[in-house]
């Protein structure tokens, strides 16, 4: 027992009550500098370029041309429906990681309909059928997790997990029925002749997904932040107890927001298929569903903040996507990179809640 | 009719990557931290081993290699890449006190794309023509069963056919049981997954224990990684083949409530279930059924799912702190 | 080895921009039961949870038989001898009794020998103790004899009990006190967190006293008064009375006929009870904790569900209704106005990390013009006048409220909650962790209402306030109706045994 004098701890860790906003976007700006830095070394070691090149090689991946620019945008604009989607049920705690799943089955049912009902109904007709059938199937889609998590408490990361892989198979299984031609494996081009079923361009061939983000972007804004159902939701978020107290129906909020959630990921599943790529493969969704958590994280819900997460991930995807192919790398060295670049800004929200205080410092 | 002689063997081959995974998630749960990350993890663990088989096979030129070093390096770089990946999870959550869910997803994207990439890359430098890369000399050491076991008939076959990987995922298994139940570090353990400020106010450094049950856990998962590449698929690697064996591996921990030793049984029900489309009738017509048979694991997770959320006794709940950091002082 | 076992020299501690502990300088000595006697919030636990090992001191030194130690984890705090029995207790629900006692030992587990000592740990002091029981199935009193358990079993010589006596009832109180005075017997040193004053004179031989962070004096227990260490504790002369006005216009607002309620699991929370609750009185409900004051207040909110029985809402000249069965909302619906302060002021009654102003909105966000945005206006100005009426200690009504003290929060949601004119206020320990100022501002504004004519029902666990502030104090004990009796003509000594064995006074 004598023995017992331990040195005095280094430094110890205080919780910080309120940080100025400046300083917040300062430190969060340092995490991204910093892992930007760590980046371009890495590729430096793999490519042997100097950093500066890689990154105007990164930012001519993104802006290199209109095209290029466009489709960044473009790309912006999908994870950010994406994103949006699944930010009311993150408000209210419920992880939902099955924005792949909603994307998909959305995209599936525009798919279905171009398919079956493309030649028989006018244009006029079809699409609106459309945008029901894809609204309808996500919805659907994140209606069965949210019930079972409201009559239940079944844990929400996992069934939507599933829900996930139900789709990527139900996705497998009618490409297969409709494969053309028969035993090729692929859908191809969806009526590629009449366009049935495409959506109309507007003004050029990207714009419409752009248009519709940004009117998402409103419309999650003011639904969170100045509803009623809005205001339901963070209070169930924040406290369920507090939520019963005054009165409010917890599964009702939980299965109303799932259902939003799902019809919103089933829109970018719509434009997925009859807006951009005009067919429908497993992979359509890209992992989307999974960076949507985080993009949606790291604005912490913040819908207009969202705008920034989801252009930092697609500019650092397609940048990386450029690298890859400039020095004949593999496509996954952008996973590498985002991964990277997430975990910074991961780590660095802890220097916002809380201060290293080392022990010698003199308290005044 | 289903050949069980054929098909129990199968099922056993891809119930033992589940059977790491669920294991090594099922340690790293009983401390308190969720790792979603398991299925990244599993990547670094297959890929390193690939990398660290593949460097030795070239050094080697030809020649014979050597059983010892053979085995050996893969199995060092194997447990080395799922180390990193413990402690960056631990680092992020344990001392960064992150959110777990996004952590583990971003190591997730980060671990598969690493996966991917490395992949990639020895692929391009093997020069091969095919999208992957083929470790037979290895593979032969990791998946040699005993000598003895083809003389055996059909007991032979479903119980002794394995490579050493196979039987050290079940010793794994209850060995981890066994700590769980019956030793003071698995009483400190749960203890510290239960309540982290009872196990600090007790004594417990609950940093070390989240710290080395979550490394341990991804060090096991990487294993199972490591076993898909050599054993089941013969030293082949080519991207993104071993798929979502992560995700149902962390689904599996639910439907085990907690027990490594019943792991044992269920990840071969879930291997079973992952490969009985191919022992289900299509008809000659009907391929696409195939597609929709492949489900079958995923519905059956997402009811176990449900019937294990019905059941409420309090034995079998996860343990309370689950997917939350613990900081000393907060107020 | 000198008669001094600890002490604390120039110990500063703050959270955030709270300073808990200012320069304290305090001795604790071999064999002797300390008495630290402090309001809440006045930095008591803060400073005992650095002799623990929980907190580490910002500033100074502590001293273990007169050499500096540095104590930076409960671990090294048991090294040195130093056990600390929390007010919120420290066990693993799912663990059984020997493995929560075990646990943070070395060596290898064996269950059948701690059983063992723990059994004479319990026959050398005089502890009950059922080892095969489950934790989540004891009660408070079951719980902290195991906590006190665990640190004798660690061979403490210095036992720190925070706030000991909150949770038990008077003969439970004095069985501790008997333990403590065995173990003092025994050598050992205790030092007693608490408030109450009577406890400090019965069990105490030295006590020291803390006031907003610093050490005030300290002085020998047999040679000092009440009112002398009243004074050291609050810094000036306080009168301690409660001023009850007789009820005016008496009529039944609530009546609960044979009211029965279970749990998720079946067990029997509340059997049969019945009652009425008048306006223009306050109703005292007194008991052991979680002996169903909880599940009788929720009924009647309308928050939990009812096995059996009715509860009946009576207001002038409008029909009475029946209130099982209904949920908030439709409580709300009917024009019932009902006011409710539960336990968990920031996990229930409030959202923590929302402002006042949104806070407010909790109530009334279904009100307003429109059927889909929400009116801010009037939740801000609700906020505004909250504010100012109550005097909340706050930089603006934008400020979250968990960032408010606990007092602060306990007026926010009571200003909220009154501020529908409610037929009927609800508290569920409503002063907990509340200083005396504070406290005494909710007893007024409890009084306002009982004067306005709400029928008031105050949940309280301290039983000279129950005694002080209600009219007539309803008794349960293991979810019975044990008693109901008159508060001013009844004693401490009737409640608590009512509080312990059903009808027992009677």
């Amino acid at each position: 027992m004598e023995n017992n004098s331990p040195k005095k701890p280094l430094f110890h860790i205080v919780r910080i009550d309120y940080i100025p906003t400046s300083k917040a976007l300062l430190i969060r700006a340092g995490a991204i500098i910093a892992a930007l830095i760590i980046c371009a070394v890495i590729t430096t070691v793999f490519t042997g370029d100097d950093p500066i090149e890689i990154y105007k090689t990164i930012f001519q991946g993104a802006f290199g041309s209109a095209r290029k620019t466009w489709i960044t945008l473009q790309n912006v604009s999908i994870l950010l429906i994406i994103s949006l989607a699944l930010t009311p049920a993150f408000k209210m705690q419920f992880w939902n990681i099955g924005g792949e799943g909603q994307v998909l089955i959305g995209g599936l049912a525009a798919a279905a309909c171009m398919i079956c009902i493309g030649d028989s109904l006018p244009q006029v007709l079809l699409i609106p059928i459309m945008v029901v059938a894809s609204v309808a199937a996500g919805a659907v889609w994140g209606l069965i997790p949210a019930v079972i998590k409201a009559k239940w408490n079944t844990n929400e990361t996992l069934s939507t997990l599933m829900m996930n892989y139900i789709a990527i198979q139900l996705v497998a299984y009618y490409t297969i029925v409709w494969e053309v031609p028969k035993g090729s494996g692929k859908i191809g081009i969806i009526n590629q002749n009449s366009s049935a079923g495409w959506l109309p361009n507007v003004g050029n061939k990207y714009l419409l997904p752009i248009i519709v983000a940004v009117l998402m972007t409103a419309f999650i804004y003011i639904y969170l932040k100045y509803t009623k159902q809005g205001y339901e939701i963070s209070v169930v978020g924040e406290s369920r107890n507090t939520a019963v107290y005054v009165g409010i129906k917890v599964e009702k909020v939980i299965i109303r927001t799932m259902l939003l959630s799902g019809a919103i990921c089933g829109i970018a599943g719509l434009l997925l298929v009859a807006g951009i790529n005009h067919t429908i493969t497993t992979t359509i969704a890209d992992g989307q569903g999974f960076t949507g958590v985080m993009v949606s994280w790291l604005a912490k819900f913040n819908p207009v903040a969202m705008i920034g997460t989801s252009f930092l991930i697609i500019l650092m995807d397609r940048g990386a996507g450029e690298i890859s192919t400039a020095f004949g790398l593999n496509q996954s060295f952008a996973d590498i990179l985002t991964g990277i670049l997430l975990f910074f800004i991961i780590g660095c929200e802890f220097f916002l809640r809380y201060r290293i205080v080392f022990t010698s410092e003199k308290k005044n | 009719m289903i050949d069980l002689a054929a098909f129990i063997p199968r099922a056993i081959q891809q119930g033992i990557p589940l059977m790491y995974g669920s294991c090594g998630e099922t340690i790293t749960e009983k401390s308190g931290n969720l790792n979603l990350g398991i299925p990244g993890v599993m990547y670094v663990g297959g890929i390193c081993g690939v990398i660290g088989a593949f460097f030795y096979e070239q050094s080697q030129a030809g020649a014979d290699l050597n059983p010892f070093l053979a085995v050996i390096i893969p199995l060092t770089c194997s447990l080395l890449g799922s180390l990193f990946m413990g402690l960056l999870y631990s680092f992020l959550t344990v001392n960064l006190r992150s959110n777990q869910n996004v952590t583990g997803l971003a190591m997730t994207t980060f671990g598969i794309g690493f996966g991917n990439f490395f992949g990639g890359s020895l692929i391009k430098l093997s020069g091969a023509d095919v999208p992957s890369i083929a470790l037979s000399g290895t593979s032969y050491y990791f998946s040699r069963s005993l000598p003895f076991a083809r003389s055996l008939g059909w007991f032979g076959k479903i119980f002794l056919s394995y490579g050493f990987l196979a039987y050290a995922a079940i010793i794994i298994s209850l060995y981890t049981a066994f700590v769980f139940k019956h030793t003071r570090t698995g009483l400190h353990l749960r203890a510290v997954g239960e309540s982290p400020a009872t196990a600090d106010a007790a004594g417990i450094n609950v940093t070390k224990y989240k710290y080395l049950s979550t490394c341990l856990g991804c060090m096991i998962a990487g294993l199972g990684g490591l076993y898909y590449v050599m054993d089941y698929a013969c030293g082949v690697w080519s991207n993104d083949a071993f798929g979502d064996r992560g995700w149902l591996a962390i689904a599996l921990v639910i439907f085990t409530i907690w027990k490594p030793d019943l792991g044992i049984f269920s990840s071969v029900l879930f291997g079973g279930l992952y490969i009985l489309y191919l022992y289900l009738p299509t008809g000659m017509n009907h391929m696409e059924l195939k597609e929709l048979y492949k489900m079958l694991p995923y519905i059956v997770t997402l009811i176990v799912l449900i019937i294990t959320s019905m059941r409420n006794k309090r034995e079998n709940q996860p343990p309370k702190s689950l997917g939350t950091n613990y900081f000393r002082e907060e107020r | 080895m000198s008669n001094t076992a600890v002490s604390f020299r120039g110990v500063s501690k703050a959270f955030g921009s709270t300073k808990a502990n200012i320069n304290v300088n305090l001795d604790i000595k071999r064999g002797e039961i300390l008495s630290l006697l402090g309001e809440n919030g006045s930095g008591k636990t803060t400073l005992m949870n650095m002799l623990a090992g929980i907190y580490y001191p910002d500033a100074g030194e502590i001293y273990f038989d007169e050499k500096p130690v540095h104590i930076a984890s409960p671990r090294q705090a048991y090294d040195l001898g130093i056990g600390m029995v929390h007010q919120h207790f420290m066990l693993v629900d799912v663990l059984s009794v020997a493995e929560n006692i075990v646990l943070g030992l070395e060596g290898k587990l064996n269950l059948k020998e701690a059983e063992k000592k723990i059994k004479d740990i319990c026959d050398r002091y005089g502890f009950e103790v059922d080892l095969r029981k489950k934790i989540y199935d004891m009660s408070v009193s079951e719980k902290q004899t195991i906590e006190i358990v665990k640190v004798l079993y660690r061979g403490a010589d210095i036992l720190i009990l925070d706030e000991p006596t909150a949770v038990l009832t008077p003969q439970e109180t004095e069985k501790l006190f008997n333990v403590m005075r065995n173990m003092k017997a025994d050598g050992k040193s205790i030092v007693i967190i608490t408030h109450k004053l009577h406890e400090v004179k019965a069990i105490s031989d030295r006590v020291a006293i803390l006031r907003k962070g610093e050490f005030i004096g300290e002085m020998i227990t047999a040679e000092s008064d009440e009112q002398q260490m009243t004074n050291m504790m609050v810094g000036r002369q306080v009168t301690l009375n409660i001023e009850r006005k007789a009820p005016v216009n008496v009529k039944p607002r609530i009546i609960v006929e044979n009211l029965t309620v279970k749990d998720a699991t079946g067990v029997c929370k509340l059997n049969n009870v019945s009652f009425t609750a008048n306006a223009g009185e306050i109703l005292g409900i007194a008991g052991i904790s979680g002996c169903g004051q909880k599940e009788l207040l929720e009924s009647i909110a309308g928050l939990c569900k009812t096995e059996a029985g009715t509860i009946w809402y009576c207001e002038d000249g409008k029909e009475k209704v029946n209130l099982v069965g209904k949920d908030p909302e439709d409580i709300n619906h009917l024009g019932v106005s009902l006011a409710f302060v539960p336990e968990d002021r920031l996990g229930m009654g409030l959202v923590g990390n929302m402002d006042i102003a949104d806070n407010m909105m909790l109530r009334s966000y279904r009100s307003g013009k429109s059927r889909i945005f929400t009116d801010r206006k009037s939740p801000k100005a609700l906020a505004e006048s909250v504010v100012a009426e109550l005097s909340v200690d706050t930089p603006g009504i934008s400020t979250p409220v968990r960032r408010l003290s606990g007092g602060n929060v306990q007026k926010v949601l009571l200003g909220r909650e009154i501020a529908s004119h409610p037929g009927v206020l609800m508290t569920a320990y409503a002063v907990r962790g509340l200083d005396i100022n504070s406290s005494y501002v909710i007893y007024d504004l409890l009084n306002g209402q009982k004067e306005a004519g709400t029928a008031v029902i105050y949940v309280g666990e301290d039983l000279d306030v129950l005694l002080q502030l209600s009219d007539r104090i309803l008794v349960l004990c293991d979810g019975e109706l044990s008693g109901i009796v008159d508060a001013r003509s009844t004693d401490k000594n009737t409640v608590g045994l009512l509080m312990t064995k059903k009808g027992g006074a009677a």
